[in-house]
């Protein structure tokens, strides 16, 4: 069986700056993947390229074997693959309940109303605060708001950019849970971290960015017990 | 909001605030009486300016006036002593009391410079000095009151539309008889009047709960407020001076409105709306029967308002296409642009430069008077013993024609497109992220606004007779956002206040004409610096701007929740 995302020798630059040269890899549907780096490894622009929001200079991605590279990002929603972005993004004047509705905005079935309230489920808090504006939540609830905004789509796979950034370490423990219960449910994880070790744990496979280039590859074990990446990223000598 | 934090540090203040409070109602209840007494004392030796207002006993003109002003702050101070726990009568009262200070203020002006001198002053006015300083007195110490909306009464659904009903029957009467003022001084005190007791009785929190009613109640409220602005001619008695001022706000209240939609829903700023307009009025002219028409072919004039809202849309789409994906700042630079190139084309295609079009600064005169199945919009029909002129036809045309809009408006509002835009409006990366198609709705949003506003136009090119380049000048767009800004940004109700005013005044205030621009100026900073939300404004809007306000948050929650019941 073919992968889930197949990305092909990926080149995307913003003017004359590279920022993405040349990486491969794939993920398999049920799996959790992770790419970590530094900042400016060029994570987040491969997460933008891939949900339409960038467009590569070369390269392919191919989504379930459809090329996404001439698809616009309004139609790779509906394609089954979701993007929560970096910093969030929620509508910070919006109520959570409008949030997490415009998170289906791509969808025209009879079922979101019931993936409202498995939203609510997912993260009980959101229930109780379900008419509050959205931009006096801390940044984990908005974290919670933005993952379960992004499973509105009801997506085959979720890309999440960087959810622990900014949290305490217990909702960061909180949010890393739901990623295992996500992949539990049945949904497909592409997750981009600068906090490798939490990552790893919880990834099927791995890949190390440095500088828009893949330099390191293998099982999340793997690339947790790799002497480079426990001292590049983990912080041990 | 900082008054109530000064309260929470100062519990000295506050202890001798709530000793004097129950004296606050009395104050304000004897500056209510001396206010109204006053109406019944003369104000004045001379007996030919602001009416007559020499006699006492025999209340005309601005003595009638501060009597209302007296009955309203009566009414608020007995609330004072009942003290509800949904109104806040003290607000209200200070309201009332500085209105009422202006208002005697400007009276003692106007006697001073037209009887000359201060000495034409008499008692009426000293006394209802007093009775205002009162009120002003009996509002301030009066103790806050934390607002709690969930005390509203909630009265029978026919109890509810009979106050929207009286509302808006007062209403009519109000503007009738203000549309009946001839006097600029006169008018002035009237305006100072009726600001003073809506502004009085808003703050109160009135305005809250009548808002709340019409919520729980819409149809009966869009209803008679149609069936209000129907009446309004047969209050005119055939008379076509206040008509035509109508007309001329009912054309720019719906060109506003579709430009709410571009601005107000979909967030795009567009300074050159006005062209969409002179679109419609450019083509309603050439497809008319007058002899200056350039074009031959005069198709009946339901194609012609078809053909008006089909070019200004492809003019809208022609416009967008290329600017729509930049960001705000280019949108409005672009669209300016674009509002000046129509009106030096329509200035310039006379067939000198180009094909003969538009007979260039002449324009296209002797458009005829329209004409449905024989219903000549030119002649004065009676109905009713009532004769309806010229005017009021068009009057009524028109109001259809504002119906169609708010209802293209509201449908849009809340439609899964109206969703997109809000989502746009807020973050156009997260819209894109969330399958919001951010440019096809922006697309969207410009060709309805312009094609709604081409409509307007071919209704206005038979109404004025005549469609010249100089009508479609830049300052007509700034107008038209001034109308949004000023009512409210994405609301009906507020675009129509603002809509008003912006007509109104200038015709009403004639002697300030110099000062108009200056005025708006003037007004629109106030209200960036006091109200940025606007006069009516959506609660969302209103949140955006007030963000640290509790007791806002706290509504627009109550309000949800109504709304998911």
């Amino acid at each position: 069986m073919s992968a889930m995302l197949e990305v092909k020798d990926l080149v995307v630059s913003y003017g004359k700056i590279k920022a993405v040269k040349g990486i491969s890899f794939s993920v398999e549907e049920g799996e959790v993947v992770t790419l970590i780096g530094t900042n400016g490894a060029g994570k987040t622009t491969t997460l933008r390229t891939i949900s339409g929001l960038l467009r590569p200079v070369s390269g392919s991605i191919t989504f379930k074997g459809q090329d996404l590279t001439k698809v616009q990002a309004h139609d790779i929603v509906q394609l089954g693959l979701a993007h929560s972005p970096e910093g969030r993004r929620i509508f910070p004047k919006l109520t959570v309940e409008e949030n997490l509705n415009l998170g289906a905005f791509a969808r025209r079935d009879k079922g979101i109303r019931a993936d409202l309230e498995a939203a609510f489920d997912l993260f009980p808090i959101l229930r109780e605060r379900r008419s509050q504006p959205a931009g006096t939540f801390s940044g984990g609830e908005q974290q919670m708001l933005a993952m379960g905004r992004a499973m509105m789509s009801r997506p085959k796979m979720l890309m999440l950019d960087e959810p622990s950034m900014g949290l305490s370490p217990i909702m960061m423990k909180r949010i890393m849970t739901t990623v295992t219960t996500l992949q539990q449910q049945g949904t497909t994880i592409l997750l981009v971290e600068q906090n490798a070790q939490a990552a790893l744990k919880r990834a099927n496979k791995g890949y190390v960015l440095e500088v828009g280039s893949i330099v390191l590859s293998g099982s999340g074990r793997e690339l947790l017990e790799s002497d480079d990446v426990r001292k590049a990223y983990l912080g041990e000598d | 909001m900082s008054t109530v934090l000064e309260h929470g540090n100062d519990s000295r203040v506050d202890g001798i605030r709530n000793r004097l409070a129950p004296r606050a109602a009395g104050l304000a209840l004897a500056g209510g009486v001396v206010l109204l007494l006053s109406g019944l004392l003369s104000w004045s030796y001379d007996d030919r300016i602001l009416g007559d207002i020499s006699i006492r006993f025999y209340p005309a003109g601005i003595q009638v006036y501060v009597m209302v002003l007296g009955a309203v702050a009566i009414a608020l101070a007995v609330l004072l002593f009942r003290r509800p726990g949904w109104l806040d009568p003290g607000r209200g009262l200070k309201a009332i009391g500085l209105g009422s200070l202006v208002f005697v203020a400007g009276a003692l002006l106007a006697i001073t410079v037209q009887a000359g001198g201060l000495v034409n002053v008499n008692e009426g006015a000293w006394v209802a000095l007093v009775g205002a300083l009162l009120v002003l007195a009996g509002g301030g110490l009066a103790a806050e009151v934390d607002l709690d909306v969930r005390t509203w009464p909630r009265l029978k659904s026919s109890y509810e539309i009979l106050i929207i009903v009286l509302a808006l029957a007062m209403l009519l009467f109000v503007t009738a008889y203000t549309l009946d003022v001839e006097n600029s001084a006169t008018f002035g005190t009237l305006l100072v009047t009726i600001l003073t007791v809506t502004v009085g009785l808003l703050m109160a929190g009135l305005g809250e709960y009548i808002g709340f009613i019409g919520q729980n109640n819409r149809r009966p409220l869009v209803l008679s407020a149609f069936l209000v602005a129907f009446l309004f001619p047969f209050t005119q008695g055939g008379s076509n001076a206040n008509m035509s001022i109508a007309t001329q706000i009912l054309i720019f209240a719906a060109t506003a409105l579709g430009l709410n939609i571009v601005v107000g829903l979909a967030g795009l700023l567009d300074l050159g709306y006005i062209a969409f307009l002179g679109t419609g009025a450019y083509v309603g002219a050439m497809l008319s029967e007058s002899t200056f028409a350039t074009i031959g072919w005069k198709p009946p004039f339901f194609v012609v308002m078809l053909c008006g809202m089909a070019v200004a849309a492809v003019f809208g789409l022609i416009i967008g296409s290329p600017t729509l994906r930049v960001s705000g700042d280019y949108l409005a630079i672009v669209t300016l642009g674009f509002g000046e190139i129509f009106r030096l084309a329509m200035f310039n295609l006379d067939g000198n430069n180009g094909p003969d079009l538009t007979n260039g600064p002449n324009g296209i005169p002797g458009i005829p008077d329209l004409n449905f199945f024989g219903f000549d919009f030119g002649e004065t029909h009676t109905v009713a013993g009532i004769p309806l002129g010229r005017f009021s036809n068009y009057y009524f045309l028109l109001l259809l024609l504002v119906a169609l809009v708010i209802l293209v408006f509201s449908r849009l509002n809340d439609s899964r497109i109206g969703r997109g835009w809000v989502a746009i409006r807020e973050d156009e990366r997260a819209a894109e992220a969330m399958g919001v198609n951010v440019f096809g709705l922006k697309l969207l949003a410009f060709a309805v606004g312009a094609s709604l506003a081409g409509l307007a136009g071919t209704i206005k090119a038979h109404q004025d007779t005549s469609v010249t380049p100089d009508q479609y000048i830049f300052l007509e767009s700034a107008f038209l956002l001034a109308a949004v800004v000023l009512g409210g940004m994405g609301t009906v109700a507020g675009v129509l206040v603002g809509a008003t005013i912006l007509k109104l005044l200038p015709e009403k205030l004639r002697e300030v004409n110099d000062y108009r621009l200056f005025s708006f100026g003037l007004l629109l900073v106030l209200m960036m610096r006091f109200r940025p939300e606007g006069l009516v404004p959506s609660k969302r809007r209103q949140l955006e701007f007030h963000e640290d306000d509790e007791h806002l948050v706290e509504l627009a929650q109550t309000e949800h929740l109504e709304e998911s019941k």
